[in-house]
């Protein structure tokens, strides 16, 4: 091995060997002797009334082993929890059954569910069962859902307001009055489809003997997911082992916890067959949660200087017809904190409405709240500095919290731990050549033509902690991750972690910190993830905590396992522990470094406990939970150029320049994949995805055909480079990059696309900026002048 | 009412009863067990389930079983010979072409017949040749990298530096 400190190194992953021959183990690829295949019967109506359900044709199929209505299932399934509850919003969470009783309130509502010997023939009985609906009016817009009048999905949710969540800091509406300007805008970040490219799927099998029901499942987070399945099904968490090694991608889907699997769960237990569910493409475009769909009110107070006094926001969320698991926090919390973003603005309110319609049911999204607040304070941000006159590179200079603050409290509450925001933007600036595109664009302007610069300076909040503000923000969970760290005999190690990476590549990051901190090969070092049967606890991948967080627990873990090392090789030395130095895997006295133990030799010895010293127990293994103090706060500028067609309004991407600041790095080329994949996810929402239902709640965009998920000649090359500003709160100075990507480049883009319309006078379009809506506005801007 | 087909898949024949609908992905997946090939759409629109068919890339959701009788069927279980990655394999690893590696399979497939097609592919035709192909992860720019080095080491050319 070239490298011997792997922190900071490239290395290949290594998760992909079995990946790349096929040898990968996803969930529909686990193989159960006797298995049946289940699959779900969906309402086509947005809103209907069950009045009769005929599953007898069905039952009587070739291949069709059982058939069940949500009647069938009541009593063995409780609903599907939700599980983040909000304090102080008059919160009401709507029951939501597995299986729909008598009411489905959305296309995908699962009606029936049917087992057959393979999935063709469960195919065939779902087309055999009859069902009468009553159809009912349908409400799809969260706007009209809250009007009088509106079609109401349940009876004690009045005006279909699931809650109302304010926050605010400061005075905003002194800020309002007294300020030179205000600029109001309404925002609309409309509605995405994860679609990872992997759909759910869950294979479920119960034990009579053992009584344990083992469920391998598509899931961000099994340990969470054991524990509602515990709660649903009644079965102790000691009876239920869930267990997702590879997941093809997730993006915040796969963090819900859903009917699907809940359904297979209790029919495997009672057929006592294995029971697999795959959901199909178009499945998965109604039956997995959907994100964002936003639709915000937007006014901001500012100085003649460009001086950014308040910001207030009131919004409307989109929650779809049930409240998913995490989904109230979304447009709450992860996304009012965050209000003020980089910008020292000293007064924020924000005011949310929780809305339910006849829509899938909205939740995390990669990015979940963060990139809708981006989004608004940098569109917002554009708007201003043209109001003003002013340069939008001038305006971010003026408004950033300046790099001496920290840490620094903003008016929301939260405290940053650390940050230099303007050195993130002066390198964007000096890698795109900012000066010399604005003089192409002048030139490029008497031509006729139309070049853009978009800039998106963002900070995110990642690594939520402490447990402490989970339970105030209404979490109905801890935010501490768990790691242990096994020495086998041999000196080879397991590591234990409760975060489970599907594509961030943690197998690898994570083995290098450990391989750090032991001082052993990389190759010894295998790290164990997704299996609730091998590991203690722990919280999940999501809101790029893994590494904050879950990496960090397993650093303490990894030293505590040190330390005890260098007792017993104290021990064998015939020293004092003190006298101990520990370097690359060897133990020696210190002043005489050919007096050594090596870290194996160490291993060996903590398990044979032939000669322990006073009070070390035999073994060597640690188990470390993390807490961390504070949350992490990656930032950074990205930098749009684009060149829009006049006649056709086709925008072509011409530069991307990335520079993201997420604290220390482990595998700069993880980081820089993760960077990749964010920003082409974020920019598909400024320009291609959008998910579009019709009036009765039909969804227009069901399937790979309609959803326009960007094929690689729609993307331009991203460039990326990166600061590297460490945070205080935990011991390696590691911030997150799940989600940086995504988060800043829909505004870039879309700021991008408005600064090339300029010399229309168009200040604002709403997303996605097709070219058919482009070339709508330059016509109206046309006919205007 | 079933039908027998006999196909060589990655070098060894199957004669097999099926049923007239079974999807040559189902029968790849189900009967064989062969499960690097994934099913991301089954509409044919994402790519994942793409294999060779006589040494062309086809999407195996489109494709029956009963229409591959006779056919020679390479599948991603079979492109490494002797314990050999192939050049893609190789390019895909070294240059962090995949993140979740559902659509690397078929993100490969592809890749290899496009190189078949030609050889030494700019990087607008290794865009435009993968357009077939969604990966939700990568955004694209990794995968490019992955089929230039193999493009290069199938030349014989010295291949961009990997990763360690």
């Amino acid at each position: 091995m070239a490298v011997t400190k792997l922190f900071g190194a490239s290395i290949k992953r290594r998760e992909d060997p079995r990946m790349i021959t096929g040898r990968a183990n996803y969930t529909d690829d686990v193989r159960l002797p006797g298995t049946l295949s289940l699959a779900i019967l969906r309402s086509p109506y947005a809103h209907a009334r069950i009045k009769r359900i005929n599953v007898e044709k069905a039952r009587q199929l070739p291949g069709v082993v059982a058939v069940y209505t949500g009647k069938d299932l009541a009593d063995t399934l409780a609903p599907v929890p939700c599980a983040w509850l909000p304090p102080n919003s008059d919160l009401k969470v709507p029951e939501y059954r597995a299986l729909a009783i008598d009411t489905v309130r959305y296309v995908g509502d699962g009606v029936a569910a049917v087992v057959a010997e393979d999935r063709y023939r469960a195919a065939d009985a779902l087309a055999a069962i009859e069902v009468d609906y009553e159809i009912l009016p349908a409400v799809v817009d969260q706007e009209k859902a809250v009007a009088e009048g509106a079609p109401q999905l349940y009876a004690d949710v009045p005006n279909n307001t699931a809650f109302v969540w304010r926050l605010s800091g400061g005075d905003v509406e002194a800020a309002l009055a007294q300020a030179d300007v205000v600029v109001s805008q309404r925002l609309v970040n409309h509605r995405l489809i994860p679609t990872a490219m992997e759909t759910r799927a869950a294979l479920a099998y119960y034990n009579p003997g053992s009584g344990e029901l083992t469920l391998w499942c598509t899931s961000q987070n099994p340990h969470i997911h054991r524990l509602l399945l515990s709660a649903v099904t009644g079965l102790p968490e000691t009876r239920i082992r869930v267990i997702s090694t590879d997941v093809g991608g997730g993006f915040g889907s796969k963090l819900p916890f859903y009917a699907g699997e809940m359904i297979a769960s209790a029919i495997a237990k009672d057929l006592g067959r294995p029971i697999k569910w795959v959901e199909d493409r178009r499945e998965n475009f109604v039956a997995t949660t959907h994100g964002r769909d936003h639709i915000d009110y937007v006014d901001v107070a500012a100085k003649r200087d460009g001086t950014i006094t308040g910001i207030r926001v009131r919004s409307y969320a989109n929650m779809g017809a049930y409240l998913s698991t995490a989904a109230p926090g979304v447009p709450t919390w992860l996304f009012g904190l965050m209000l003020s973003g980089p910008y020292t603005i000293p007064n924020v309110a924000v005011e949310v409405y929780g809305v339910l319609t006849n829509t899938t049911p909205t939740d995390a999204y990669r990015g979940a709240g963060r990139p809708e607040a981006t989004y608004i304070l940098e569109r917002m941000m554009d708007l201003v500095a043209d109001r003003l006159g002013m340069d939008p590179v001038e305006i971010r200079r003026k408004n950033f919290i300046p790099k001496d603050k920290f840490p620094y409290t903003v008016a929301t509450t939260l405290q940053y731990d650390s940050g230099d925001y303007e050195l993130t933007l002066n390198r964007a600036l000096e890698i795109v050549g900012y000066d010399a595109f604005r003089k192409e664009q002048a030139e490029a302007r008497k031509q006729g033509r139309l070049l853009g610069i978009g800039l998106s300076s963002y900070v995110e909040v990642c690594g939520l902690a402490p447990s402490q503000a989970a339970g105030a923000m209404g979490f109905q969970g801890g935010l501490w991750e768990s790691a242990t760290v096994r020495v086998h005999p041999s000196g080879k190690v397991s590591v234990f972690t409760g975060a489970n990476p599907h594509g961030q590549g943690e197998e690898t990051t994570f083995a290098q910190l450990v391989a750090d901190e032991l001082g052993v090969p990389i190759d010894d070092v295998e790290v164990v993830h997704g299996d609730t049967g091998r590991i203690p606890f722990g919280m999940g991948t999501y809101g790029s905590r893994s590494t904050a967080v879950g990496g960090s627990a397993l650093v303490y873990a990894a030293r505590k396992v040190r330390d005890k090392g260098a007792k017993i090789a104290a021990h064998l030395l015939e020293v004092s522990p003190d006298d101990i130095v520990f370097d690359q895997g060897r133990y020696y006295v210190k002043g005489a470094p050919d007096r050594v133990k090596t870290f194996q030799e160490v291993a060996g010895a903590a398990y044979l406990a032939w000669s322990m010293p006073e009070g070390v127990t035999p073994g060597l293994e640690e188990t470390h939970f993390f807490d961390p103090i504070n949350n992490t706060y990656p930032f950074g500028t990205h930098v749009c150029v684009v060149e829009v067609d006049p006649h056709t309004g086709q925008v072509t991407f011409r530069r991307y320049v990335a520079v993201d600041d997420v604290g220390h790095v482990i595998n700069p080329m993880i980081v820089d994949g993760q960077v990749h994949g964010g920003i082409a996810q974020g920019l598909a929402q400024a320009v291609y995805e959008a998910a579009v239902y019709d009036e009765n709640g039909q969804l227009l965009t069901g399937s790979l055909m309609d959803y326009a998920i960007p094929t690689a000649s729609m993307v331009p090359t991203y460039e990326v480079d990166r600061t590297e500003t460490p945070t205080p709160v935990n011991p390696m100075g590691l911030k997150g990059a799940g989600e940086t990507g995504t988060i800043a480049s829909t505004p870039a883009v879309v700021n991008a696309i408005i600064d090339a319309l300029k010399p229309y006078g168009i200040t604002h379009l709403d997303m996605p900026l097709t070219p058919q809506r482009i070339w709508q506005a330059i016509q109206q801007a046309q006919k205007g002048s | 009412m079933k039908h027998q087909i006999t196909v060589t898949v990655n070098g060894t024949q199957y004669t097999s009863e099926v049923e007239p609908r079974l999807l040559l992905v189902h029968y790849l997946r189900d009967v064989l067990n062969l499960t690097g090939t994934h099913v991301g759409c089954d509409t044919s629109q994402c790519g994942a389930c793409t294999v060779l068919i006589n040494g062309e890339a086809v999407k195996s959701c489109t494709v029956l079983a009963v229409q591959a009788d006779g056919a020679e069927i390479t599948t991603i279980e079979g492109l490494a010979k002797d314990g050999q990655l192939h050049p893609l394999q190789e390019g895909f690893w070294e240059m962090h072409g995949l993140q979740c590696g559902f659509c690397t399979p078929g993100m490969i497939m592809t890749a290899y017949d496009l190189l078949q097609k030609n050889p030494n592919p700019s990087e607008e035709e290794i865009r435009h040749g993968l357009e077939g192909n969604l990966c939700r992860c990568t955004g694209y720019q990794n995968i490019v990298r992955a089929v230039q080095y193999a493009s290069d080491k199938m030349r014989g050319q010295p291949v961009a530096a990997g990763n360690d």
